[in-house]
């Protein structure tokens, strides 16, 4: 099929889509903004629910683009789509435009900037950090205090930037309970002596193997799970976080101090993705990610006939959900064509 | 804790607010013209004789009702009016830019302007009831400001006039400062306070142009014990001390030389409650057993510029000042400090801290 295809972004949902497209024998470009592929799945350390290594899938994502039909071009950022004559133009940071006769976007998702939840003094106190930050600190083997200490007792904030009214986003994240899940025992097998505390609204483990994995981290690894959202953080004399919280179960505050507080940041549209849609007339939902023509028939559809979407960029969803959703984009691309002919 | 320097993730410019340069119309406290008025009187005479600003204030001027109306016997519909008198006082003096004296009135005074924003009937229905009531007609104010903040705005240019710094004179080392926050100043707006709610920069600015250093403690943001209804229902009071203690205690570690408020409640309370825990069981929590001197901003001002301690009213504290000034190298006369501008001798409080 002699068709040009380009896929926004090289991601997890962008590189599997775009492997698919030349599988499906498309003349397939990539553009990524970073300067390499891979996304936010670079900076993971081991995936859930298996905990299996993301090395294994970043191998399989570069192995998956690496044939002739796909060119990936890094650096470049797309800011624009347009569409005439049934074509599409695509408009890049460098005032460049390229053709193509269908496009993917998958431009996934941006993690929410800790430091607008002002109260758990992200960037004021050192050992306030972010659930990805953890994840780069279990990558390079060292889980440690600013001051080189090994953290000892550890807390787990849930729900930072999700289901919060406060910062616009009404919306649930999805993962982060499961990524606490499997980073509090991550931190338990690093540190076999310390203690460790999630503080949750509720905790959701909608995806196989989730639930048990929740309940090994508290029978087999010894995780404390306490209901009730933190109030503030602050530093004590001796460079401890002092966190206050209330235990809605048992009805009373909490005032417990820690070595180290991680946030479990929430996800939320991505600014290039943002732009692209402001620029290109793409519709966005309630939730600010790319709407869907329809929830169940046409989750890689959107409002231009043409333009599919995969991944992250349409609603929080992990690794699984989102190679899924590559695959069926490209199952959407082809219907496109057969439809065109 | 990092509150400024490139590694700070925190971009304070998300919460800088517009501060006006010159032409207020002044509003003063009840509280603090009768406990402290030393500052609001220094706080005129800064901006119209030091810095050479256009500052009036209007003899019509009453209580906003804000005691009242948080100790629920002042409706809000009253409040609104009396506010809207205020602004017609403003606009017949010929003003724009309103300078508030007091955090509980300025909290008032914004979420009566939000209130107004968001609900235009609530604001077309004081209009007429002011009206009706006095004839008088009002505009909304260009620029809405807490007198701490036009201190925070000039603290550059009074840093450049000072006398004395923020620094132990025997060691060399900054003098450390807790800085308290009114509740009503930026917690529910955080908008209209510089620095947002949580790290409020608009009192540690002041500290740390002026050569000190901010002391960070767990209990910072803490309600300094007023909380009205804690201390207005008699039966509360308990309530009230026991927060004040929390914070104290909180502080006490990091030795502060002084404490910094830019609210009256906060003053008062954080003030009278380290005599009253004297009192109760001897406890103090500043240094070498003295209690902490509680400042107002003005007061701190009128210091790093030299003006006389006893011209500012700091002897009218609980908890006096003279371990701070003697830190500073501040010189001051003992047989002048309650004298009055004509030499009179006034009473000689029999129990206060730090003598």
């Amino acid at each position: 099929m002699n068709k040009e295809v380009i896929v926004i972004g090289a991601g997890a949902a962008g590189m599997e889509s775009a492997g698919q497209l030349a599988n499906e024998g498309f003349s397939v470009k990539i553009f990524e903004k970073d300067e390499s592929p891979g996304g936010h799945l670079k900076g993971w350390y081991h995936l859930f629910p298996n905990r299996r290594d993301s090395v294994e899938v970043m191998d399989y994502l570069l192995d998956v683009i690496d044939r002739k039909e796909i060119e990936l071009l890094t650096n470049t950022t797309v800011t624009k789509v347009s569409k005439k004559d049934g074509k599409f133009v695509v408009t890049t940071t460098q005032n460049k435009e390229y053709n193509a006769d269908a496009i993917i976007v998958t431009t996934g998702f941006d993690l929410f900037r800790s430091e607008r939840k002002e109260e758990y003094g992200y960037g004021i106190y050192d050992n306030v950090i972010t659930s990805a930050e953890l994840e780069k600190m279990f990558r390079n083997g060292n889980l440690r205090c600013t001051d080189g200490r090994i953290p000892q007792k550890v807390g787990f904030i849930h729900c930072v930037g999700s289901r919060d009214e406060k910062v616009g986003n009404f919306y649930c994240s999805k993962l982060c309970c499961v990524s606490a899940v499997k980073q509090a025992i991550e931190i338990r097998e690093h540190v076999p002596e310390s203690n460790v505390f999630c503080f949750y609204m509720d905790i959701r483990m909608g995806g196989s193997g989730y639930e048990e994995l929740y309940r090994e981290s508290q029978q087999k690894y010894g995780v404390n799970y306490i209901r009730g959202k933190v109030s503030e953080v602050a530093e004590n004399y001796e460079g401890k976080l002092v966190l206050k919280v209330e235990d809605t179960l048992v009805g009373k505050p909490l005032k417990m101090e820690f070595d180290m507080l991680v946030l479990m940041v929430g996800m939320e549209m991505s600014e290039s993705g943002k732009e692209l849609a402001v620029n290109s007339g793409l519709l966005t939902g309630e939730n600010r990610f790319f709407a869907p023509a329809d929830h169940h028939f046409g989750s890689n559809k959107g409002n231009v006939d043409g333009i599919f979407y995969a991944g992250a960029c349409t609603a929080t969803m992990n690794l699984t959900e989102t190679l899924a959703h590559a695959r069926s984009a490209v199952d959407d691309v082809v219907d496109y064509f057969r439809r065109k002919k | 804790m990092k509150l400024e320097g490139e590694e700070n993730k925190i971009k304070w410019a998300d919460y800088q607010k517009e501060i006006a340069d010159d032409h207020f119309f002044y509003v003063r406290s009840c509280i603090r013209q009768s406990l402290y008025p030393g500052s609001e009187q220094f706080f005129l005479n800064l901006l119209g004789n030091i810095l050479k600003k256009d500052i009036y204030e209007n003899p019509s001027h009453t209580t906003c009702t804000g005691i009242g109306y948080h100790g629920d016997v002042v409706p809000f519909s009253t409040i609104q009016t009396v506010v809207a008198r205020h602004y017609a006082l403003m606009k017949e003096s010929g003003y724009k830019n309103i300078a508030i004296s007091c955090v509980t009135s300025f909290g008032i005074y914004t979420e009566i302007l939000e209130t107004w924003k968001h609900f235009p009937e609530e604001l077309e229905k004081t209009r007429e009831y002011l009206f009706k009531a006095t004839g008088r007609e009002f505009d909304i104010p260009e620029n809405v400001s807490h007198t701490s903040d036009i201190i925070y705005k000039f603290k550059d240019e009074i840093a450049s006039m000072a006398k004395y710094r923020l620094v132990d004179k025997e060691t060399g080392e900054p003098l450390k400062g807790v800085e308290h926050i009114g509740c009503h100043y930026a917690k529910i707006f955080p908008k209209y306070g510089v620095g947002g709610a949580e790290f409020p920069q608009v009192l540690s600015g002041m500290i740390t142009t002026w050569g000190g250093e901010v002391v960070d403690y767990p209990e910072r943001r803490h309600c300094c014990g007023f909380g009205f209804r804690q201390y207005l229902v008699q039966a509360n009071r308990g309530y009230s001390l026991s927060n004040s203690i929390t914070k104290f205690e909180s502080m006490k570690p990091y030795k502060p030389d002084f404490i910094l408020t830019n609210c009256p409640g906060c003053n008062m309370f954080m003030d009278k409650w380290q005599y009253t825990v004297k009192e109760m069981n001897g406890n103090t929590y500043g240094q070498d057993g003295n209690a902490i001197p509680v400042l107002t901003y003005e007061e701190l001002a009128g210091l790093v510029l030299g003006v006389d301690p006893w011209d500012l009213g700091l002897q009218f504290h609980a908890v006096q000042s003279e371990p701070l000034l003697d830190k500073m190298g501040i010189e001051y006369s003992k047989e002048d400090k309650y004298k009055t501008i004509d030499g009179r001798q006034m009473g000689v409080p029999a129990k206060i801290l730090n003598v």
